[in-house]
């Protein structure tokens, strides 16, 4: 994907239901097999990806888990991440365990507005930066974050610059400011949307990219667009089939072409709304369950 | 089922499960079905990227219900007997509202929309998001205006938060840290306090002064109206558990989904509450008998276009394939919720328009179980 794993972090995010994980798996496979240390991050202690990877490693100390030798993956857990950040980010030093075992000091950290967008960020962040030891003590070359869903996920990139500005002067604001500008280097950090070729998915793409760029003057690096059928039955294939007799092969044969043909009617409109934004389109995985060799034929589609 | 007896003697339903399972259409399609059974109902969203909007022929949604154009179904040869109207949830000025309906006075409503915290964050506070939908709901319900109001929730995550909102919104209300932090002198007082003293020196080196005096002036005024928002959280807790009230799991067939349906339902009986139905969305239906196909017989059928033929079957080949998982995600499915069966309505492919597939949604859910038989066996590959 000429120049994108040059960046050190892809925030990936997209609605739910197009398969942000899956190709956030497969964009982790692709980038090892590069032969980059890559680490894929899940938030809110989901586990969708480890599972798609087949991870059997237990997480080090650290919550971070090798699945190969240069992939690894990191499911952050808001309440570790909140003692972490005491301990290792702020100029707290001994009071740092005080706090997190406070309960007015958890309250405040799930109570304060915002707080724990910023935390989760903050890590990813962390492990991003230059001169960051990761798992095996040597540094990650790229983060893959499996961001949330586009609204939460805008809020969550929102969230460093909000509290720059809430907090003015102090360590979070000083930290807030660092990430903000992390996540807005077009160089270090690349935003990616994944969508699927349906209405719903298309519009929110657009939304979203349009979000971004009023919001937070960024835009997307790149779209991948997920699940797209083989193009099998052209116009004409489809007047023969109409006139035919009625069969099992004829339905499926006009419903694959409705569907295909609805697809490409969503795959120009995103196309035109994205205005030269690359788009990536991986194909409709019909057998089974997506398995590994599935997987490691979509990260071979993403690797061009 | 139908969505019919589904909702015989509800008056709230809840729409809830995982993201690109068609809640929005099953939503709309259940309250345009309603509306045409003669009911008035308001449907409400509270995703804000929902394209219902869209769905139903309006421009944009506001935060108050707006009427859908009846000629809109008319010109489809349906009449709504009833009324249909829509709106999105906007949860700021929802907030907002609130604030003004509970502030003791104008000054400390003045100083609470004028917060730095509350203008630019409030919204972010833990289930502040679920809560003002759930209040929003309350205060449509209250109104009397309906006689059916639908519901169309976020992916079910969050869904879990919407259940619990009115609980969450109390315990942080009335919990340690907000009566600490919003003591009538605010962070002097607290950090005066025997045993907080530490604690706060270590929180304002963390936040930062301004981050921290802030805060607290938020809990503060917060507090001022604090009685009235319990008040609110324990009626608007009481409407989702009311017997008038259901909730609705929809789903597809994708194991993704699937899952996280089964773990609603089991939440919500845990929770005690309502579990109305489930409703599987875009399924494909494999034929009851489907045997091999002769491609001599579909080349014949197709004038002899014996690559066309070829291409058909595996199009037929790669549907069953996908009917069949499909299969396997309701069996699954239905093997974890003993009781009811989901009502399935498969994947609807076409250039038909949204009017039109909603309208399609809508025939499928309300449907008898015999005339669903037909119209699913019509669909079947």
């Amino acid at each position: 994907m000429g120049g994108l794993f040059s960046h050190s972090l892809l925030v990936v995010t997209g609605k739910g239901g197009v398969g942000k994980s899956t190709v956030v798996a497969a964009l982790g496979l692709a980038a090892s097999r590069e032969g980059l240390r890559t680490i894929v991050v899940e938030v809110a202690a989901r586990e969708d990806i480890s599972r798609l990877l087949g991870a059997s490693e237990p997480a080090g100390p650290q919550g971070e888990r090798a699945l190969s030798s240069r992939l690894f993956h990191l499911s952050i857990e808001p309440q570790r991440t909140t003692e972490e950040y005491l301990r290792q980010q702020l100029p707290v030093g001994a009071l740092g365990p005080l706090l997190s075992r406070s309960r007015i000091f958890s309250a405040l950290t799930t109570a304060t507005p915002g707080m724990r967008e910023l935390l989760t960020i903050g890590k990813v962040w962390e492990l991003a930066r230059h001169g960051h030891l990761g798992e095996g003590g040597e540094p990650y070359d790229l983060v893959v974050l499996d961001a949330p869903a586009t609204g939460h996920g805008v809020a969550m990139l929102e969230a460093p610059r909000t509290f720059a500005s809430v907090a003015r002067v102090g360590p979070i604001a000083k930290q807030g400011r660092a990430i903000a500008s992390f996540l807005s280097d077009p160089g270090r950090t690349a935003l990616l949307a994944v969508s699927t070729a349906e209405e719903m998915p298309v519009s929110e793409t657009l939304q979203l990219r349009s979000q971004l760029r009023s919001g937070l003057g960024l835009d997307l690096e790149r779209v991948i667009v997920n699940a797209v059928l083989p193009y099998r039955f052209d116009g004409r294939d489809e007047r023969t089939l109409r006139v035919a007799p009625p069969s099992r092969a004829r339905h499926a044969a006009l419903f694959a072409a409705a569907w295909a043909d609805q697809q490409r009617v969503q795959i120009a409109r995103l196309r035109a709304g994205l205005e030269g934004i690359p788009m990536v389109t991986l194909p409709f995985i019909f057998q089974g369950a997506l398995e590994r060799a599935a997987l490691e034929r979509l990260s071979l589609e993403l690797d061009v | 089922m139908s969505a019919a007896t589904l909702m015989a003697g509800k008056r709230v339903c809840i729409c809830a499960g995982a993201g690109g399972v068609g809640k929005t259409t099953t939503a709309a399609a259940l309250a345009l079905g309603l509306a045409v059974r003669g009911k008035r109902v308001a449907v409400m969203t509270i995703d804000p990227a929902s394209g219902l909007a869209s769905s139903l022929g309006l421009v944009r949604l506001g935060n108050e219900p707006a009427q859908v154009q009846p000629d809109l179904f008319a010109a489809r040869g349906v009449a709504l007997r009833g009324e249909l109207w829509a709106m999105k949830l906007d949860a700021k000025r929802t907030f907002d509202e609130l604030i003004h309906l509970l502030a003791p006075d104008e000054n400390t409503r003045e100083e609470i929309l004028a917060n730095r915290i509350y203008k630019e964050l409030s919204t972010a506070v833990a289930g502040s998001q679920e809560f003002t939908a759930v209040a929003k709901l309350y205060e449509l319900n209250a109104s009397g205006r309906f006689d059916a109001i639908v519901v169309d929730t976020p992916p079910s995550r969050n869904a879990l938060d919407f259940l619990d909102a009115p609980q969450r919104l109390n315990a942080f209300l009335e919990g340690r840290a907000l009566r600490v932090l919003a003591a009538p002198s605010g962070v002097a007082a607290a950090i005066a306090a025997r045993g907080g003293g530490l604690v706060f020196s270590a929180l304002r080196r963390v936040t930062g002064v301004d981050l921290l005096t802030d805060l607290s002036a938020f809990f503060r005024v917060l507090s001022s109206v604090l009685s009235g928002f319990t008040e609110r959280t324990t009626a608007v807790g009481r409407l989702l558990s009311d017997p008038a009230t259901t909730f609705l799991v929809v789903t597809s067939p994708e194991p993704s989904p699937v899952e996280e349906a089964i773990f609603f339902c089991r939440r919500l009986r845990e929770s005690g509450m309502p579990f109305g139905g489930l409703v599987v969305n875009r399924l494909r239906v494999l034929a009851r008998h489907p045997g091999a196909i002769d491609q001599s017989a579909v080349t014949a059928d197709l004038g002899g276009d014996g690559d066309l033929a070829a291409r058909s079957l595996r199009a037929l080949r790669d549907l069953r394939a996908l009917a069949r998982r499909d299969a396997a995600g309701l069996r699954r499915l239905t093997g974890e919720l003993e009781g009811g069966q989901p009502i399935l309505v498969p994947q609807l492919v076409g250039d038909a328009g949204e009017v039109t597939g909603l309208l399609d949604v809508e025939r499928f859910l309300f449907a008898t179980g015999r005339e669903r038989s037909t119209l699913l066996a019509e669909h079947a590959f």
